[in-house]
């Protein structure tokens, strides 16, 4: 997607994000964010203070009222600021999913058959249930399903992978998307969404934020940030009779102006966290939407945080697609360069991976070259379901490749021996895990040729990793417990469920959903669906069925099943984020109180000057200092919110340990370091 | 801290840990209504009490019905107490004849026994008759700390539940604690102390002839019984002459016992453990430490034995004593390190002497005024108004921070709870998990009643300190000019809200303001927090218990506990620094000063 490729402050979205905070100044957006609202009403007040400085007596210097209310107004404006980013490249995201929703013209048939005649419509006029012919060339006016045909057809628009899939009616392969283009072949096709509610308008209103809700955790944060507003509120009013009977009791100075309770309520609150907290939201829907999946609602991705168990499908991401041929086996009496040369021979017609995988073997092993085989010298024997072998006739050779009770009946008719030792080799190969595939010349039996599913590189090291994160891994798989047992052993998986069938996954989510944990699974297939429906983060594979894609909170635009374990991350960055930023906005109120409180009482009290640790200026200068300060970290800390904290696979401890010295103590001392530098930066430039 | 200040320490901590130990594991066992055999045999009373109020104490309650339970049982219990009061001049053992307590005193001291904090704006040798401290305030010592123990063994059982609909029985709750824990050690303790000297007969008070005759200065009282004020505003002293004295007598020790097991603090006498009478030894002086740590100490092992897991209780006691030493390090160095001005006056030592009883010294002293606001006890062996500064900084700080330092009983250990959920809240999400606190998540309804607990306590303290330096009945009652006079009142409030009970001395407080606004104070402070508290039991309890797994947050282990240290200051700080600068914080700095 294009929209990959737009960097972090990128100018194309920071000029409308601008624009964007100005307009979200109303009351209506600002009422939203409890936190920020009260820096609105402060930056209000003050705005009216320095009114009441410029036309009459205020109550403090007018030049200290309108440098503390620009910057309040600031800060303001850098919290929209940082929600408007984020929003504007969920917005670029979805526009460049939107260019692909054109209004096309569809070809509706009056019965459901391709020979039937259609009339040509607009596709805005289409309806559930209606079919519509789609040919060679023309886009797919909408969601449906094929009823007939076969044709490749071209999904990079929503995938953006450019190899051709293949569509047709039946099994799990018969969903089409509105949007991607028929390259060859007809299909007639039902349609299965109205307009506006297809597939692609769902993920255009989800990336936009249009549906976008507040997640559970959200809320409970959002209910701890009104809280602690609501304490320093008090804290900060009730500083007012404080100073006014600390002036009638010290019989010196003044009681505080509400200019300065206004800069310390505004420090003191969590605006860091406040003024990001939405964009940070935004920002994990549109890391999801960079790692080509699509969330149908914050509370999956929030969920995928949390994940306990990973219901992994053995192929194609625990193991390589296809079974590789990995060694020759020799009956009695053969050489193995013997049986490797034969073997290759049956396979150089076979362009199935199994068979190309015995035609590189041979070569690794013994050298033999790929033969170019004059073809009226030979005849290929294709694979058939009847006689379940293949091979090839060549200079009165017969060979044949197959599994052992073929081989064994096509041995018996020609009246050759089948060794008994071959049959021991065989059975130990299945013993392994791996699949025996027998080969035969004439009626000698040449031996048996090992092909095993090849576990993916890297995914062992991936476990590891999970269970560190402490997240069980199970292996699902149709094999039988032998074979299952052996590649779970070789992929370092934690668990495996062997002979899978629909039910028997569903009630494997729902024994560990009782237990109190948390599932993450893939599925493709409309037999994935009740599971899909029933763990807690459910991806759907992009090229699985409709009723796929409905059950599942997820869709995986790439069908790469290896991608929940990027899921995972994603979610647990946008959580690790959240809370880090929270425990920097808190943290960072100590270094605020050095500098404000013994400026705003340094009239009453000037022993307390003693706590001016940092030796600010003046006392308006270290007011001044602090809201800046607080203002322009909004600004510092927007990249991290939208790229979300760096997270390794690690142990709770560890994370907790490491986060816990980068923003909490982080959090202590920048901003001592911050506040001295602005208020020098003050002091030189003469400003206050 | 010097070597005597650590020994002491130290001598404490082992024989607290000896001590609450073994009772932690007993309290689980009680609550559970399975008492060891040595204790069966009150078992027949205990039938007697649920056959008596018809009571099925294996019928289990949800949380409103428990909450309401515990509701109407203290607010009878202080109707009861202030009727008492009220009557006392008409009713039998009062030997020396008391009238009736005015109904504002009459008020804020039921109040202030039912909610644990025995807040005392009157003085007890010439206020209360022997039954009123006996049958009203001795009762209530009783009662209100197996309200504040039943509120944190609901939220226990929240935490050890699975997906259960009850939080337990409250009757039975309140009957088993007061009966198999609280009379029992009780006992035992009252017998220690008379064997030290503590009093408990019914005789009236003794005139005894001093050597020589005395003169001292006091405040001259009104018809009301309110110190009188010139013209000025000053209040007017007059100088008394006399070489009789009236020793008071009354069953102290029976009263002395609960209130330090309780950590409920009310004096029998004004001097409260100052009092020879009350705490005449060295020995009593360490019973009576042991005794307000005891059970706030033991319920942190009832946590761990009842929630599966040893290691949580010892988390969050850890979190307790390291808080609890950082105190006494802090206390004890100010009043070693004492008043540099005394240095000028040619004295020997500069060290803080003053409101300190000789027998105690400075250690025991600052040990006793640490763990007696630590706790939310309040009895005092010191004058705390005459702390230095930052001396006093100390115990105003531990009640700010809610009283969670070992806190009351009950109120210690749910008060450290509702911080562990807080803290979980903000750090779990650090480990990219949605926060879970002894596999329970902590979810929106769980976040409103933390916030709502952390939320009652600053409000009450910083709004009503604003009001008593705002308003002309609150300025009048402050002695003390300056900023020692804003401690005073933000000591008071600090100590109501946070049902500790403690006062600095130099604020007049039996005022109809302060008793109506202290009394408020103090009953908010108290159930404002007990019903969220219970809220959230409710709700733990239904949920399901998540597995541990390594990616969950280990709540135990020295890295948890420096956050929830690190958490209980924060927010104490946050809320208490502004005020804190204008009490004690200036007054420090304006006697380095001097």
């Amino acid at each position: 997607m294009t929209s990959k490729k737009l960097s972090l402050l990128d100018p194309a979205l920071v000029k409308p994000a601008v624009i964007e905070s100005f307009r979200k100044l109303s009351p209506q957006v600002q009422w939203r964010n409890p936190v920020m609202f009260v820096v609105y009403a402060g930056a209000i007040l003050t705005t009216l203070l320095l009114g009441q400085a410029l036309f009459g007596k205020g109550e403090a210097p007018g030049g200290f009222i309108a440098a503390i209310t620009l910057w309040l107004w600031f800060t303001v404006l850098f919290a929209n600021f940082a929600e408007a980013l984020a929003e504007g490249r969920s917005k670029a995201q979805a526009a460049s999913l939107r260019s692909n929703k054109k209004n096309v013209l569809a070809k509706k048939l009056k019965i459901a058959t391709h020979a039937s005649g259609y009339e040509v419509t607009d596709s805005a006029s289409l309806r559930k249930g209606d079919a519509i012919l789609v040919q060679a060339g023309d886009v797919i006016p909408a969601d449906g399903e094929v009823l007939e045909g076969v044709a490749s057809v071209d999904e990079s628009a929503i995938t953006g992978e450019s190899a051709p899939v293949i569509r047709e009616a039946g099994g799990d392969f018969s969903a089409v998307t509105g949007g991607t283009r028929v390259l060859s072949d007809w299909i007639v096709v039902r349609v299965t969404a109205n307009p506006g509610e297809a597939f692609l308008d769902r993920m255009i209103a989800m990336v936009e934020g249009a549906k976008r809700q507040k997640t559970p955790n959200e809320i409970a944060l959002t209910i701890l940030l009104v809280a602690l507003t609501i304490v320093f509120l008090v804290v900060t009013v009730t500083l007012l009779p404080f100073s006014q009977f600390s002036v009638l009791a010290a019989g010196s100075g003044e009681p505080v102006s509400l200019t300065v309770l206004v800069s310390l309520l505004v420090c003191l609150i969590p605006t860091t966290i406040g003024g990001l907290l939405s964009a940070i939201g935004v920002a994990g829907m549109s890391r999801m939407l960079g790692a080509n999946v699509i969330a149908t609602s914050g509370r999956a991705v929030e969920a995928a945080g949390d994940v306990d168990v990973l219901l992994l499908d053995k192929t194609g991401t625990i193991t390589l697609g296809n079974r590789q041929a990995v060694r020759f086996i020799p009956a009695p009496g053969v050489t193995e360069a013997d049986l490797a040369d034969v073997a290759q021979l049956a396979s150089l017609s076979d362009e199935t991976p199994e068979g190309r995988s015995v035609v590189v073997l041979a070569k690794q092993q013994f050298n033999l070259r790929e033969r170019q085989l004059l073809s009226h010298e030979v005849e290929f024997i294709p694979f058939s379901a009847h006689t379940r072998m293949s091979g090839v006739n060549y200079d009165n050779r017969q060979i044949r490749k197959g599994a052992t009770d073929a081989i064994r009946k096509h041995v018996a008719a020609q009246g050759g021996h089948f060794p008994e030792e071959v049959a021991r080799q065989a059975d130990e190969v299945a013993r392994r895990g791996a699949t025996p595939l027998l080969v035969c010349e004439n009626a000698r039996v040449m031996g048996v040729i090992e092909l095993k599913d090849i576990v993916k590189g890297g995914i062992k090291e991936r476990f590891a990793e999970l269970r560190e994160m402490g997240i069980k891994t199970v292996m699902i798989t149709g094999d039988n417990p032998l074979t299952a047992a052996a590649i779970a052993a070789e992929a370092g998986v934690d668990d495996f469920l062997s002979e899978a069938t629909p039910e028997a996954k569903l009630a494997l989510i729902r024994q560990n959903q009782s237990e109190g944990k948390l599932v993450a699974m893939t599925g493709d297939g409309t037999n994935d669906a009740p599971a899909l429906a029933q763990a807690d983060v459910a991806v759907a594979m992009n090229t699985g069925t409709q009723a796929a894609k409905e059950a599942g909170n997820m869709v995986d635009l790439d069908s790469n099943p290896t991608k929940l374990i990027e899921i995972v991350e994603i979610g647990k960055q946008m959580l690790m984020t959240r809370g880090s930023l929270t425990t920097f906005s808190v943290a960072n109120d100590v270094a605020k109180y050095f500098a404000i409180i013994p400026a705003a009482f340094a009239l009453t009290y000037p022993q307390l000057n003693a706590l001016n640790v940092m030796g600010l200026n003046s006392p308006a200068s270290a007011i001044l200092s602090a809201v800046i300060f607080n203002a322009l970290i909004i600004v510092f800390l927007i990249p991290l919110a939208l790229r979300g904290v760096s997270y390794k696979a690690q142990g709770a401890a560890q994370l907790l340990r490491n986060n816990l010295l980068i923003y909490g103590l982080g959090g202590l001392i920048v901003p001592f370091a911050g506040i001295k530098l602005i208020d020098m930066l003050l002091g030189l430039t003469g400003l206050v | 801290m010097t070597a005597n200040a650590v020994l002491q320490l130290g001598l404490y901590l082992g024989l607290l840990l000896v001590l609450g130990w073994p009772l932690g594991l007993l309290i689980s066992r009680v609550m559970a209504g399975a008492p060891p055999v040595w204790l069966r045999f009150l078992r027949p009373l205990e039938r007697g009490f649920y056959r008596l109020a018809g009571v099925q104490p294996a019928e289990e309650q949800g949380w409103r019905n428990y909450a309401l339970g515990l509701l109407l049982f203290n607010f009878i219990g202080a109707v009861a107490l202030y009727g008492l009061q009220r009557l006392q001049g008409a009713l039998p053992l009062n030997p020396q004849g008391f009238g009736g307590v005015s109904p504002d005193s009459a008020f804020n001291t039921a109040i202030s026994f039912v909610s644990n904090t025995n807040w005392q704006g009157y003085s007890g040798e010439s206020t209360m008759s022997y039954l009123t401290q006996m049958l009203g305030l001795s009762v209530q010592n009783f009662l209100s700390a197996a309200t504040g123990i039943v509120v944190a063994i609901a939220l226990i059982r929240g935490f050890a539940r699975k997906t259960a609909n009850t939080i337990g029985n409250v009757w039975a709750d309140l009957t088993r604690i007061t009966l198999y824990i609280l009379l029992p050690i009780a006992l035992v303790i009252a017998l220690l102390l008379v064997s030290q000297g503590v009093l408990q007969n019914f005789r009236p008070y003794q005139e005894a002839s001093t050597v020589e005759a005395v003169s001292f200065q006091q405040a001259k009282l009104d018809a009301a019984g309110q110190p009188m004020k010139d013209e000025q505003g000053q209040t007017v002293m007059e100088t008394v002459t006399t070489q009789t004295q009236t020793l008071p007598m009354g069953p102290v020790a029976s009263q002395e016992a609960i209130k330090l097991l309780g950590t409920n603090g009310g004096g029998f006498f004004n001097a409260n453990s100052a009092h020879p009478y009350e705490n005449p030894t060295p020995l009593s002086n360490l019973i009576e430490m042991l005794a307000i740590f005891l059970i706030p100490a033991a319920l942190c092992f009832t946590f761990g034995s009842m929630v599966g897991d040893r290691r949580q209780g010892w988390a969050i006691l850890a979190a307790m004593t390291v808080l609890f030493v950082l105190a006494y390090g802090v206390l004890v160095s100010a009043e070693t390190a004492g008043n540099p001005a005394f240095a000028k006056l040619g004295l020997d030592s500069v060290a803080n002497l003053e409101g300190k009883e000789a027998r105690f010294g400075i250690v025991a002293s600052s040990l006793f005024a640490t763990i007696t606001t630590a706790a939310s006890c309040g009895a005092v062996n010191a004058m705390h108004d005459s702390l230095t500064p930052l001396g006093g900084m100390v115990p105003t700080l531990l009640m700010q921070l809610g009283e969670v330092v070992f806190g009351g009983v009950g109120s210690g250990l749910y008060g450290m709870l509702v911080f562990a959920i807080l803290a979980v809240f903000i750090a779990g999400l650090m480990v990219g998990r949605t926060p879970e606190y002894l596999g329970k998540k902590i979810e929106t309804f769980e976040m409103k009643m933390t916030a709502l607990v952390i939320l009652v306590t600053p409000l009450l303290v910083l709004l009503g300190t604003a009001l008593a330096v705002s308003v002309a009945s609150g300025r009048a009652g402050i002695f003390n000019p300056g900023a020692h006079g804003f401690s005073e009142v933000l000591y008071a409030l600090s100590s109501a809200t946070n049902n500790n009970g403690s006062a600095f001395a130099g604020l007049s407080a039996n005022t109809p303001f302060y008793n109506v606004l202290l009394g408020l104070a103090m009953w908010f402070g108290r159930f404002a927090i007990i019903v969220p508290v219970l809220a959230m039991a409710g709700a733990l309890a239904a949920k399901n218990r998540l597995p541990v797994n390594a990616g969950t947050l280990p709540t135990h282990g020295p890295l948890f506990v420096t956050l929830l240290v690190g958490a209980v200051l924060l927010v104490g700080m946050l809320n208490y620094i502004p005020a804190l600068a204008l009490g004690p914080i200036v007054e420090h700095l304006q006697m380095l000063g001097h």
